[in-house]
């Protein structure tokens, strides 16, 4: 029965899928309605062919699978995101490189959103979803809920991706930072989502530990407010069923902060409530030791969540938004930074025991410096948001700066810690390929970390600085294109951290392959479960 | 060490997740302490600063602080302290000010700057280098005159618009619909050896005619323009669109149109105010090429 309602629904969604191809307004929404046609088609005849199977027996253990391909799929997206994220600095550099013949394709301004939501969605999502799939079993000592439903996540999500991607560079986007998707894409996160939180909730309540592990109050905190972050500012009216345009249902001041509450819990909730969960699993398992202050991981975590979600009117400074509106975001910004670093204070605390390791163990050296990162970014951003400091920043490569400094240093090194150690551990091998290779992976990475950062503090602030300086007579000085000169230098600095971090990142993924399916690895020792 | 031995010696919570137990480390002091602060200082600072929102309005705080206050009262004091200057420039003989008013004219030159990179770099280009189309004002050749009088003149009232009731107007017809294609290819030819370009000789002895027939009244026997018309000299090096022979003949066969909007704020809201648009003349004067 339950295979036939599902051979029925692939088939309506292909159905649905091919009319949107046929009759769809724009190229984006028909483009689309082929690629969903394709994914429900080959679902629906697969089933089809499989309908009646005799079922195995249900899979015990861990549900490990999934992993896999999350951990491949994170490495996959994180190339691509750094790529295109080089290759749009060296397009701001040298505005040539937007090619004639990629007009309305490869220009900048189609590959921007690219970059942002292959690292941020792409990259970081995957990360997330797997590590938090790896973290949620193992700290519950259950399987993962829901049978498949864990593929429904990843390759639902990842779908989204493709759907989002493609969208981006055909043209379709409702214009909001970090929620260019357009209303159908929208949708569809949303139902993947949910199954997210079902898969992730499923598993927390049949666990068979006492108490829920503090990794998971992040992981879970993260799940709950995504979706409604995503929902809330994705509300929209489509201008047609048969087109991607969409209207946001508020509008002027109302639309902005909305966007900006979104828009800064994205970094809130995506990539600190979820990465600290990250962290809360894999810098104690590495370093061996205890985590530091259970307290600390109790106060820090509901002060966190708490404040956070006040902090977006700091993006709208000095502009329509009322002043008591900005007022109250730059207050809770200034308060969250105690329990922003609260999260780094337990991490450094906890490797504090294991010193020695950061001779021997890169893995432990990625952590320290994401840990380090993560502080001076949770430091900077609360700075940034005090309004006198956002009337220089604002506007100017710093903000860019500020972002990459959390995203490349505190996600990225977080992330290639987890990869490196979970890879080895779900392919059941005894180790790395080499940590040679992961040690040059921590230069490379490292050193495109500062000079990113480095050459945009140094322009972003040259920026802020040209921008407002008047003469005797209260003139200005400068006109912006004085301004744009006086930073290529700055752009071919930030270029090249660029191509360094990109580096990093391919070296990483060659030692993860010849990890997983070299030869050279031997399979770890089988140890008698628990 | 020693730390490290102390630390030993705290319990751990008893849980254990996967092997990670948790120690029941107390609050670094210092952390707490600056949590505590920060909330002390938010506490003021929303009562110092516009914060608290109430049902028809929000609280003000008692410092009387607002974004729209702070850059009213910025903007005040900068015209306060500019005012006099702005009134002697509005009424100022741009001709002779130079000379007559050297402190003045400095000030002009400096505010004409600001002027010029906010509402002309968008077409004319960085100190005036311009662009396809968009004439350089730095250099020695004028459509409708370098004189810095012609500049205002042309500032306030703006080409071929429809705000200026004075704008300066001219429109050379478009004479594909007039020439014949072998006309218009001789012409283009002899307006190019005008300018001591390469060109093919009987074509350009052929154009001669049709030039003079057609193109001397605006642009002159010679080919050396009139500035009455803003017909641009033909006969010198520089192109608005173009001397090559593609674009000579669409110029000729299509004619060109452009538009340069009135900026004196009697013709467009939030305009330039008349000794603006002096300053700005006097700034774009002294680029290079004035008269």
């Amino acid at each position: 029965m339950w295979d036939w309602i599902k051979i029925a629904a692939l088939g309506l969604i292909a159905l649905a899928a091919a009319l949107a191809a046929n009759w769809g307004h724009d190229l984006a929404f028909r483009v689309h309605g082929i690629i969903v046609f394709l994914v429900a088609g080959g679902l629906f005849v697969w089933n089809v062919r499989h309908v009646g199977d005799a079922k195995g027996p249900a899979p015990t253990g861990y549900f490990d699978s999934v992993i896999r391909a999350g951990v491949i799929a994170t490495a996959f997206w994180g190339m691509a995101g750094f790529l295109v994220g080089t290759f749009i600095a060296f397009q701001l550099a040298f505005p040539s490189l937007n090619f004639e013949f990629l007009q309305g394709m490869g220009n900048f301004g189609r590959l921007r959103p690219l970059h942002t939501s292959a690292v941020i969605f792409a990259f970081g999502g995957n990360a997330l979803i797997a590590t938090s799939f790896y973290i949620v079993q193992r700290t519950s000592a259950v399987r993962l809920w829901g049978g498949k439903l864990g593929w429904f996540v990843f390759w639902g999500y990842n779908l989204f991706i493709v759907l989002a991607a493609t969208g981006y560079l055909l043209g379709s986007t409702q214009s909001k930072e970090y929620a260019e998707p357009e209303w159908y894409v929208d949708i569809w996160l949303t139902i993947v989502w949910v199954a997210y939180l079902v898969a992730f909730l499923g598993t927390i309540m049949t666990r068979k530990e006492r108490h829920i592990y503090v990794a998971n109050w992040f992981f879970l905190s993260f799940i709950v407010t995504v979706a409604m972050l995503h929902i809330v500012n994705n509300l929209s009216l489509p201008v047609s069923i048969l087109g991607s345009k969409s209207v946001q249902v508020f509008s002027g001041v109302q639309d902005a902060m909305v966007q900006w509450w979104y828009g800064h819990n994205a970094v809130g909730f995506f990539l600190t409530a979820g990465f600290l969960g990250m962290m809360y699993y894999f810098v104690p398992k590495q370093a061996e030791r205890p985590v530091y202050s259970y307290k600390l991981s109790i106060v820090h975590f509901w002060a966190l969540i708490f404040l956070y979600i006040w902090a977006g009117p700091h993006h709208l400074h000095y502009t329509a938004l009322p002043d008591w509106a900005s007022t109250l975001g730059m207050v809770f910004s200034v308060i969250l930074w105690m329990p922003s670093w609260g999260g780094m204070i337990n991490g450094l605390m906890t490797l504090s025991g294991a010193w020695d390791k950061i001779r021997t163990d890169p893995i432990i050296r990625m952590m320290v410096i994401s840990l380090g990162f993560y502080g001076m970014s949770t430091f900077e951003g609360p700075m940034m948001s005090i309004r006198a400091v956002n009337s220089l920043s604002h506007y100017t490569d710093w903000t860019i700066g500020h972002v990459h400094s959390g995203a490349l240093g505190w996600n990225g090194m977080i992330t290639f810690a987890a990869l490196y150690f979970m890879t080895p551990k779900l392919w059941n091998k005894a180790g790395l390929y080499s940590l040679r290779l992961v040690n040059i992976h921590f230069w490379l990475a490292t050193i495109g970390i500062i000079l990113y950062a480095a050459s945009m503090w140094v322009t972003g602030i040259m920026e802020g600085l040209m921008w407002r300086e008047v003469d005797a007579n209260g003139f200005l000085v400068n006109s912006f294109a004085d301004v744009v000169a006086a930073k290529f230098p700055m752009y071919i600095v930030r270029g090249l951290g660029g191509v360094l971090y990109l580096t990093g990142a391919l070296v990483m993924c060659v030692n993860l392959w010849k990890t997983a399916f070299g030869k050279d690895v031997p399979a770890a020792v089988a140890t008698p479960a628990e | 060490m020693s730390k490290n031995d102390k630390k030993q010696q705290v319990e751990t919570t008893g849980h254990e997740w996967d092997g990670i137990q948790e120690f029941n480390n107390p609050l670094p002091r210092w952390w707490v302490w600056v949590f505590y602060v920060t909330i002390g200082w938010g506490l003021w600072y929303t009562v110092a600063y516009p914060a608290w929102p109430l049902l028809t309005g929000a609280t003000e705080g008692y410092k009387g602080f607002s974004t729209r206050g702070q850059v009213a009262a910025d903007i005040a004091a900068v015209e306060a302290q500019n005012a006099p200057n702005n009134a002697a420039l509005a009424a100022s003989d741009l001709a002779t000010l130079q000379t007559a008013n050297p402190a003045l004219y400095s000030y002009a030159v400096n505010a004409g700057g600001a002027v010029f990179r906010t509402n002309c770099v968008q077409c004319h280009g960085n100190e005036g280098m311009g662009a396809t189309g968009y004439p350089t004002l730095s250099d020695d050749d004028w459509l409708w005159g370098g004189s810095v009088v012609d500049i205002a003149y042309t500032v306030s009232n703006g080409v071929r618009n429809e705000s200026s009731p004075d704008a300066r107007f001219s429109q050379m017809p478009a004479f594909g619909d007039i020439l014949s294609n072998e006309e218009i290819a001789n012409v283009v030819a002899y307006v190019r050896a005008l300018s001591g370009q390469e060109a093919d000789a009987t074509a350009a002895a052929a154009g001669q005619q049709v030039f003079l027939d057609n193109c001397s009244a605006c642009h002159g026997e010679d080919g050396k323009g009139d500035r009455m018309v803003g017909a641009p000299n033909l006969a010198d090096a520089l192109w608005l669109y173009g001397g090559d022979a593609a674009t000579i003949t669409q110029t000729v066969k299509n004619a060109r149109f452009g538009v340069m909007p009135a900026w004196s704020e009697a013709f467009r809201d939030g305009g330039l105010t008349q000794a603006e648009v002096n300053a700005v003349a006097i700034y774009v004067h002294q680029l290079g090429g004035g008269e």
